[in-house]
């Protein structure tokens, strides 16, 4: 480095800020938020000049690691049933990163300040970095790891798959709709500055304890951009506080992300954590426990109260409830029960849980195996192909769940699911929350106030109607998770990889078809919705049918 | 002997679970089966850039899930007037009991652009630092051998405003057309080399912000705040600046890159930067500043241009939209080369400015357009009748 010091040589990069003269850049994004023209601080302090090398020596040190790892035979001592939900996490995590940079230039115009514009630009070309880093390690995964099947058709899979759906809204939002709500509260003030702590800290810490250390290598590397990151969305954050205008799409916005990064991350990291561990350690802290110091009182205590002060409405009760959801209505323990309940449309293995894990989860989650133990123990009697069909199509007291239209998890916590007519389509929501999302927050107008900029939720959300009526084997071969032989599932409901054990579309041709549960629910009438949604409250907990009224 | 109580800390297990260890369905297909390699064997690049950005015309079968406010989600192909093969192939449409297929991969000709650079994240950094890292050994080796001191007042004056008021095209066109442009484009493989295009540009306006900054407190009489007054005012630059400006107002995309890359840079940054900088500094004392020029003029003409040319040498070529995409390129050029040219001849004042003469400002300005023409011809395109103004 030169003589000059970093904040000398940062006061003078501000005389490059563009002020145009003759013609202003391109507006492609629109927002409904109004920003006021003012002197700001570019809050990064980030000089090119030595962001570069320090980047690169951050890049040294990863793929040492990873040569190390290599070197040293890390994979003999990793845990498959760890290793089998990467393909899952590192399947989805490069499109979120990659569109975290794609999201940038949404700011450009609509926060016309362009001292934050620098900083942005290297968020970009973090992001940049973060996504390839992934694809990277992926493929080193897929090239050491014992089993490449699900790592080497990755984005595909991804793409194909309503888990990698579910993980898409954490990309998809970032880029698309309002560019203040995208870019800067759903990705930066709640997903970057709530979540990637247990996405990119809490997450590899586990790996570590599977014996895989290039996992928290990677991530802890891409989580020191993140601070940065967070830095961008306060300064945007401030600024459209100093406008009361603002103030209830704030507040909308702020609800809708909160909630939507609840139910999406958590249901993802919740299961990796929680059930795609083999370390049992009665002092090792659970996904809960993480939680609630992480993003209850990290995020929501010490990064969000304080801002009330400033005029932003916060929304406590969604808070609280999304606290309610994980500790007392079992959110992430449903969650994982319905992956692997649906482990034959997946791109994965799924161990099933032992003594061990019971034990681990009644300690931490008391009266969990009263819920969730018997379904386990069926889960492992139906593990190997013996003449039964998957657990999904065996009577297991668990009915089959409907998709939240808005987040796309199904409605797993019965008694909030509400059902709603939207857009002249009867759908299902996991909660009251999504519901909102969907039929008040993502319209043209919002409480009466226009908000033309506000995005929509478009697609074919509930992935089962595009295989209504098919047969399951022609629906995971459609979907493309075969292995090499031509008839061996990718995924499997155990880890044994003895080609014997191991599921084949021929045991999936004798299954019944797959039926959409939304078409279905459309096919109904009124009377039979009503008694349809009386039912569905009173199943659960566990997926358990509703019992008999007496 | 005092008793410890036992350190609570994962154990590794022995668990076997390398390549090789087992024979199975898959347990040698170990390389991403999503895409066909542009080669015989998928590169490293590849790898880690194909098809992160996703295409609801072969996957992505439950479709975009966010749009904005008009319904489009994702990156519309409509975001730019050129077209690749099967562009105007309908995105599959999806009901109950479609099913997922799209087209086969790769759907369209967009996804067939590899950049050639193959930039991802281990090369933009490693590159970046390697230039950052000279660049400052060599201002702080002059500084150290006194070399400024031989600068005489004129060539000062030059530096401090001309090559100084060139910061403001780089930081401009770095982050209001090109990072701008990273949102736009249908693959990730153009994204990524946009943004990395992008970062060539932040850096060298602030490579040259700094060196303003070192000049600034080394030389006696540095004005540091010329550079401003010179962007803002003199009329030599004022054509320059209405056309950088300009170029950041394109609506389109791959206009915005083409008329930038193909048209601007030969036209009117290396006019500047070769024919004027480079060629004045030596005799006037200065051997400091063509090592910054130096190393932006290798940004763009070794990196930059270098991705440029087979992304549109591709939609030139296209199976299907050859002509269509010709035609508009070419009107592109009727648009922008006069623009360029005026801008151009509009700097003519700063061949007279130092002590020590360039060579001729119409010669310089002739290599540069000879320089074009060579680039349009690697495109296939014709040089339009507007380059001799
Ligand atoms: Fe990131
Ligand atoms: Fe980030
Ligand atoms: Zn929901």
């Amino acid at each position: 480095m030169s003589r000059q010091s970093v904040a000398k040589a940062h006061q003078k990069i501000q005389e490059l800020s563009w002020e145009p003269a003759y013609h202003e850049p391109v507006s492609h994004y629109g927002t409904d938020y109004t920003f006021h023209k003012a002197q700001k601080k570019d809050p990064l302090k980030q000089v090119l000049r030595s962001y570069f090398p320090m980047q690169e020596e951050k890049d040294h040190r990863v793929y040492g690691a990873e040569d190390g790892a290599i070197r040293g035979n890390m994979f003999r001592q990793v845990q498959e049933r760890w290793l089998e939900w990467q393909k899952l996490f590192l399947s989805i995590i490069p499109l979120p990163e990659i569109s975290a940079a794609r999201a940038m230039p949404l700011l450009f115009r609509t926060v016309p300040n362009p001292e934050l514009h620098n900083g942005q630009a290297i968020q970009m070309i973090d992001e940049v970095r973060h996504s390839t880093i992934q694809q990277n390690l992926k493929r080193l995964y897929m090239n050491n790891y014992i089993d490449p099947a699900g790592f080497n058709s990755s984005l595909r899979n991804f793409q194909s798959d309503y888990c990698g759906t579910i993980g898409r809204q954490f990309a998809e939002g970032f880029i698309t709709g309002d560019a203040i709500t995208a870019a800067s509260i759903y990705l930066t003030i709640v997903a970057e500055t709530a979540f990637t702590n247990t996405l990119f800290v809490a997450m590899p810490a586990e790996a570590a304890a599977n014996g895989d250390y290039l996992l928290p290598t990677v991530f802890h590397s891409v989580q020191s951009d993140e601070s940065r990151h967070i830095s961008n969305g306060y300064a945007t954050l401030l600024m459209a506080l100093s406008d009361e205008s603002n103030h209830q799409l704030l507040e909308r916005d702020l609800r809708y992300a909160w909630w939507n990064n609840h139910r999406v991350v958590d249901a993802a990291i919740g299961t990796f954590i929680e059930y795609g561990t083999k370390d049992r350690r009665k002092d090792r802290e659970s996904y809960a426990e993480m939680w609630r110091r992480w993003i209850y009182d990290d995020y929501y205590r010490s990064y969000l109260v304080p801002l009330e002060k400033y005029g932003l409405v916060i929304p406590h009760d969604l808070i609280e409830e999304a606290w309610n959801q994980i500790w007392n209505k079992g959110y992430v323990h449903e969650v994982a029960q319905f992956f692997a309940t649906g482990w034959l449309a997946n791109y994965w293995r799924i161990d099933g849980m032992t003594d061990k894990d019971f034990e681990w989860f009644e300690y931490k989650y008391p009266g969990w195996y009263d819920k969730y133990g018997k379904w386990w123990e069926n889960y492992n009697r139906l593990a190997t192909p013996n003449g039964h069909n998957p657990i999904a199509l065996e009577d297991v007291d668990y009915v089959y769940p409907h998709r939240c239209w808005t987040c796309m998890v199904p409605c797993l916590v019965r008694e909030d699911m509400v059902m709603d007519k939207v857009d002249g389509q009867w759908r299902t929501y996991c909660h009251e929350a999504c519901r909102w999302t969907d039929a008040e927050a993502f319209r043209p107008t919002y409480m009466g106030r226009n908000t033309p900029n506000m995005g929509k939720l478009i697609g074919s959300r509930e992935w089962e109607t595009l295989y209504h009526g098919w047969n399951w084997a022609d629906v995971v071969s459609d979907m493309g998770f075969v292995r090499d032989d031509g008839k061996t599932l990718v995924a499997q409901p155990h880890l044994n990889l003895d080609p014997k054990k191991m599921w084949t579309l021929d045991h999936l041709r004798r299954c019944p078809p797959l039926q959409s549960p939304n078409v279905l629910l459309n096919e109904m009438n009124d009377e039979q919705r009503a008694a349809f949604v009386a039912d569905y409250n009173r199943q659960g907990p566990a997926g358990r049918p509703a019992r008999a009224t007496a | 002997m005092t008793a410890t109580s036992e350190r609570s800390v994962p154990k590794p297990e022995f668990t076997d679970a390398e390549a090789g260890a087992k024979v199975f369905p898959d347990s040698n297909s170990r390389q991403y089966n999503y895409f066909k390699a542009q080669k015989r064997k998928q590169s490293h690049y590849e790898d880690v850039t194909v098809e992160v950005q996703p295409d609801p015309r072969h996957y992505l079968s439950q479709g975009w899930l966010y749009g904005f406010a008009d319904g489009k989600g994702g990156y519309p192909l409509e975001w730019t007037v050129l077209k690749a093969w099967g562009s105007d192939r309908p995105v599959p449409e999806r009901g109950p009991g479609s099913g997922g297929q799209g087209y086969e991969w790769p759907a369209h000709g967009w996804h067939e652009f590899r950049d050639p650079n193959e930039e991802w994240e281990l090369t933009l950094y490693r590159y970046n630092a390697n230039v950052v890292r000279q660049l400052n050994q060599n201002v702080e080796a002059a500084r150290q051998a006194k070399a400024f001191e031989q600068w005489n007042q004129n060539w000062v004056d030059f530096v401090a405003r001309h090559v100084g008021a060139w910061m403001h095209v780089d930081h401009g066109l770095g982050l209001y057309l090109f990072a701008n442009a990273n949102r736009r484009a249908p693959t990730n493989m153009h994204n990524n080399a946009i943004s990395v295009n992008s970062m060539h540009r932040i850096r060298s306006a602030q490579d040259l912000a700094l060196y303003n900054l070192t000049l600034t407190e080394e030389i006696e009489g540095f004005d540091g705040t010329a550079h401003l007054s010179t962007w803002n005012d003199d009329p030599a630059w004022a054509g320059v600046h209405e056309t950088a400006e300009q170029l950041t107002g394109v609506w389109d995309w791959c206009e915005a890159i083409f008329a930038a890359n193909v048209v601007f840079e030969p036209l009117v940054g290396e006019l500047f930067r070769s024919n004027l900088v480079q060629q004045a500094a030596p005799a006037n004392g200065d051997f400091v500043t063509p090592t910054l020029v130096g190393a932006a003029e290798y940004d763009y003409a070794e990196r930059d241009l270098r991705y440029t040319k087979p992304m549109f040498r591709l939609l030139v070529d296209d199976k299907e939209f050859a002509d269509h995409n010709k035609k508009i390129m070419q009107q592109w050029l009727s648009d922008w080369v006069p623009k360029c040219i005026a801008a151009a001849r509009a700097m003519q004042p700063l061949w007279s400015q130092p002590d020590a003469r360039p060579p001729r400002f119409e010669d310089g300005l002739d290599r540069a357009k000879s320089r074009f023409a060579g680039i349009l011809s690697d495109l296939g395109l014709q040089a339009p009748k507007e380059l001799s103004q």
